[in-house]
């Protein structure tokens, strides 16, 4: 039973974490699998943080009387992580938006369908030649 | 100024790439970020000279001592891969303003240099650094400049493969972050040096497995080991011909870094391969990434799609090495990690030239090269060689440590694996001699010039490099068994 | 798509409350701003760009499913041997955390922990932060920049007239609230060291004060005052101010992003290294972050410059 009630917090956000990463694989809208990769890598955010949690303690700022206080290293990384999270994001939309102008799709299938017949184009025309 | 060299190796391309912004026109910027390029080369034999004396150099960021301040730590295995990426980098950087001339419109050319050097600065950073975070957030710099610069390239393809390679990539970095972040939980520092003395205890716990299998299945997304390869032929096919010369021969190389580093030095030889099944786990992808990647090599039309997949191969053997978990199996691996460098980025800039030149990249439009383009096809022929593994060429020489180390082993099989996977690369090298030099050159087409000497001088240099290695191995053979020797000695 | 941006940006900003829930207010107030707050924006206006509707093209879930079980399955039996959620005597509370919480105080003299750690103790690591904003800044614009013309006058007026029937409550609230919103940025940059704050925060919501004014008032009016090459000087300079500070300690005979030495007394030092290099930090963000967003806003008028030409 302790067991379950001191690790349950960590089994809710792994959960969380699937969720991201099921809809990075499955879904084939490429804004989509931003979204996903979103929620995978803030559920990791949300991890780290419950690592760092101490029972009864505040927020690690000093204060006169009070001795307790949370972890501020998981803070900082996760800090840094956020800041990683936000660039990777901002990258993948600006891809997409060129995607989108280059191949007027973006759905993954779409793109993809339309790279194999470039292939195939490119085959027969070298057949010609 | 010696004292401080460990951070100058990385300081130097991090505020180039910024400064770069300052300087207007691209030309100034190819030459400032060359001179960059070539400190940081500098740097790196300095630091390679100090650590084959001192053993290990320490340097305290911020001026606080490890674990509480972050440590750059340099022993023999990372002074040799920062050589290895800064020495590439200035060989490639030379060809680079004439090959992107043709490549990149001019009004980005600014900004692909700054991206290169970041490219840089952040490989350096993960091979230089001594705490687990900081090569996390390199990693991502690394990451997000790579992306970047395969998307400069000109066919809509390459915009779908960098969000490919976007998207597994991170997967990749977010599970390196999973295992950093179990680890950091069971022992309470990040530093690598104390997280090694930590571990031991802590060894038996079903948590660290999982961090260790998260770190490494992420690793082996950014090694491209068979099977999380997917997104690296595409991304190298597409990107400017010269980002896949500088990716091709370092971006693995580090992700190669990463797995030693940890499961030598960190994780330790007796949990990696004992409570996991990592040396049968790793003979078997190393062995099927070198068969289908190579078998998949022949069949294709884009050249540097071949070579592409030439590269997983080369990888597939790198990682064979190291499954042999012995002394012999490093050196080789090690050995492989400099002389594919070598080989690989000869290849992809030759064949940098011949696409400025011949502006496709289809074998089929490269029938008669042979004799338009002798020097750059002569290139790309010692290349090929070098791939296949034919004496006096370094091929030869990590091929033959390799099946050494393997027979000392006892496993002769693996041995002759290695020798059969020789031969599917004779395969696809031999379509592009036969086509360059016993086709003659399609009708209607231009003739083409032999490259502009901008190619032809970083080509040969790395060229030579290839044959010189190959036949006075003692540089390379020495450094790789010391490093290989100090791992070992750390690790029991 | 609108429907799962918005959703996306509701996560965030609840995972930003969950985040305050567990004693990490720097956090929470980074992942509002950023999480809740750019991120939805850009979303939306990628959205904008590529439609609002998604086909269902036949996907298949076995695959997927099979990976997210196995993973999932492996992290839920890596927990079981995790200290408890909320127990004091994990093992990361007892090896490095106590310095930080009990000693950073008289060593750098900054109430804030999360600051001292960030700034000083692990400075290094937040340079490469910055340095990991500058390249995203640098990848977008080498992605969307196109060469714009700066429109005369006249039709910015023109542009501004249209809209001022159209939002005239929202200019009217935005415009006195904009000064206010970049003083509280610059007093979250200032204030970082006692309480939750810092660099990123206060950049972002500068941003974020720029970005409502060009959201209401037209992209090429924003850049009348805020122009591509200061904006992207400035991203530049910031980067460069952080690694001078450690330049500068390695010079006075410290090791890099070493402040104790940058003055006579080590804790005046610290502060003194602290300020800069947070300063450093803010403008790089805050200009990375206007730098994204006018690129993409750029990229809007662009597609539909262009389709207004083929039509």
């Amino acid at each position: 039973m302790t067991t379950i009630l001191g690790l349950y917090n960590y089994w809710i956000v792994i959960v969380l974490m699937m969720i991201g990463f099921y809809i990075i694989i499955a879904h084939g809208h490429l804004i989509k699998k931003i979204v996903g990769l979103n929620i995978f890598q803030t559920s990791v955010f949300i991890f780290y943080i419950s690592v760092g949690k101490v029972e009864g303690a505040s927020a690690p700022i000093w204060q006169e009387g009070i001795i307790l206080y949370s972890n501020p290293l998981p803070h900082v990384l996760i800090l840094t992580a956020i800041v990683v999270g936000i660039a990777t994001t901002a990258l993948g939309l600006a891809l997409i938006i060129r995607i989108k102008e280059a191949y007027g799709s973006v759905d993954e299938h779409d793109i993809q369908a339309m790279d194999n017949q470039d292939m195939v184009n490119q085959d027969k025309e070298q057949q010609q030649c | 100024m010696l004292a401080h060299l460990p951070i100058l190796q990385v300081i130097v391309p991090l505020m180039a790439a910024p400064a770069c912004l300052i300087l207007r026109k691209p030309k100034l910027v190819w030459l400032f970020t060359l001179l960059a390029s070539s400190l940081a080369f500098i740097i790196s034999i300095l630091l390679l000279q100090q650590v084959m004396v001192a053993d290990t150099i320490s340097y305290e960021l911020g001026g606080w001592s490890p674990p509480w301040g972050i440590e750059y730590r340099i022993d023999k295995l990372n002074a040799f891969i920062a050589l290895i990426i800064s020495g590439v980098s200035t060989v490639v950087l030379l060809a680079a303003q004439t090959s992107i001339e043709k490549e990149i419109p001019e009004d980005k050319q600014t900004l692909f240099y700054i991206l290169y050097l970041l490219s840089l600065t952040g490989m350096l950073g993960i091979v230089t650094t001594g705490d687990a975070f900081n090569v996390f957030v390199f990693l991502e710099i690394s990451s997000l400049s790579a992306y970047s610069l395969i998307a400069l390239g000109k066919d809509r393809r390459a915009l779908w493969a960098s969000f490919q390679y976007l998207i597994m990539g991170t997967i990749g970095a977010t599970f390196i972050l999973i295992g950093i972040g179990l680890m950091y939980q069971m022992t309470g520092t990040l530093n690598m040096a104390d997280l090694a003395t930590r571990l031991p205890e802590v060894a038996e716990t079903r948590t660290v497995t999982t961090a260790y299998v998260f770190f490494i299945v992420g690793v082996c997304l950014k090694l491209a080991l068979f099977p999380l390869h997917f997104w690296l032929p595409n991304a190298y096919a597409y990107a400017p011909s010269i980002v896949t010369a500088f990716f091709a021969a370092t971006s693995t190389k580090v992700a190669a870094y990463l797995l030693i580093r940890f499961t030598f030095s960190i994780f330790g030889i007796s949990f990696s391969f004992t409570t996991l099944p990592m040396e049968t786990l790793f003979l078997v992808l190393g062995l099927l990434g070198i068969f289908i990647a190579s078998t998949v090599a022949i069949y294709q039309d884009n050249i540097k799609h071949v070579f592409a997949y030439s590269s997983v191969a080369q990888v597939g053997y790198m990682i064979v090495g190291f499954s042999l978990s012995t002394h012999a199996g490093l050196t080789a691996m090690l050995l492989h990690m400099f002389n594919h460098a070598l080989m690989k980025g000869a290849l992809f800039l030759a064949l940098a030239a011949i696409i400025y030149r011949v502006g496709s990249t289809r074998i089929a439009d490269f029938q008669g090269l042979g004799r338009q383009m002798p020097l750059t096809m002569a290139a790309v022929v010692v290349g090929g060689l070098s791939l296949i593994g034919v004496p006096l060429t370094v091929g030869f020489v990590s091929k033959w440590y390799l099946v050494v180390a393997a027979i000392e082993k006892g496993w002769w099989w693996v041995a002759g694996l290695v020798l059969l996977g020789s031969l599917l690369a004779v395969i696809y090298v031999w379509r592009i001699v036969e086509t360059a030099y016993f086709k003659a050159p399609m009708a209607g087409r231009q003739p083409v010039k032999e490259a502009p000497m901008a190619f032809l001088v970083p080509v040969w240099l790395l060229v030579s490099a290839n044959v010189y290695f190959g036949v006075d191995t003692r540089l390379s053979v020495e450094i790789a068994t010391a490093a290989a020797k100090s791992l070992f000695g750390v690790a029991q | 798509m609108f429907a799962v941006v918005m959703l996306a940006g509701i996560y965030g900003l609840v995972s930003a409350s969950f985040f305050v829930a567990m004693d990490a207010v720097d956090v929470a107030f980074t992942e509002a701003s950023v999480g809740a707050g750019i991120s939805t924006l850009l979303m939306l206006t990628t959205v904008a760009m590529t439609g609002r509707t998604e086909h269902m093209a036949s996907h298949k879930p076995l695959l997927a499913l099979f990976v997210v079980t196995v993973t999932g399955g492996l992290l839920i039996y890596g927990t079981f041997d995790m200290p408890y959620f909320g127990s004091a005597d994990a093992p990361i509370h007892n090896h490095v955390a106590p310095r930080y919480i009990y000693d950073s105080m008289k060593e750098i003299g900054v109430p804030n922990m999360v600051t001292s750690v960030l700034a000083s103790y692990r400075g290094f690591d937040t340079f490469g932060e910055v340095t990991v904003i500058f390249t995203a800044g640098i990848g977008v614009l080498a992605l969307l920049s196109v060469v714009q013309r700066p429109k005369s006058d006249a039709v910015i007026e023109a542009i501004n007239d249209s809209m001022h029937e159209k939002h005239l409550i929202l200019r009217v609230v935005i415009k006195t609230m904009i000064p206010f919103i970049l003083l509280y940025a610059f007093y979250v940059q200032f204030h970082g060291d006692y309480g939750p704050g810092g660099g990123f925060q206060a950049g972002v919501i500068f941003a974020a004060g720029i970005i409502m004014y060009a959201l209401l008032f037209g992209l090429s009016a924003a850049r009348q005052v805020i122009t591509q090459p200061v904006v992207q000087l400035l991203s530049a300079v910031g980067v460069l101010i952080y690694g001078s500070v450690g330049l500068v300690s390695m010079l006075n005979g410290g090791t890099f992003l070493d402040y104790s030495v940058l003055s006579a007394d080590p804790i005046a030092g610290q502060h003194l290294g602290i300020l800069l290099i947070e300063l450093g930090v803010g403008l790089t963000v805050a200009s990375v972050m206007i730098i994204i967003f006018f690129s993409f806003s750029a990229r809007s008028e662009y597609q539909q410059a262009k389709k207004g030409e083929s039509l």
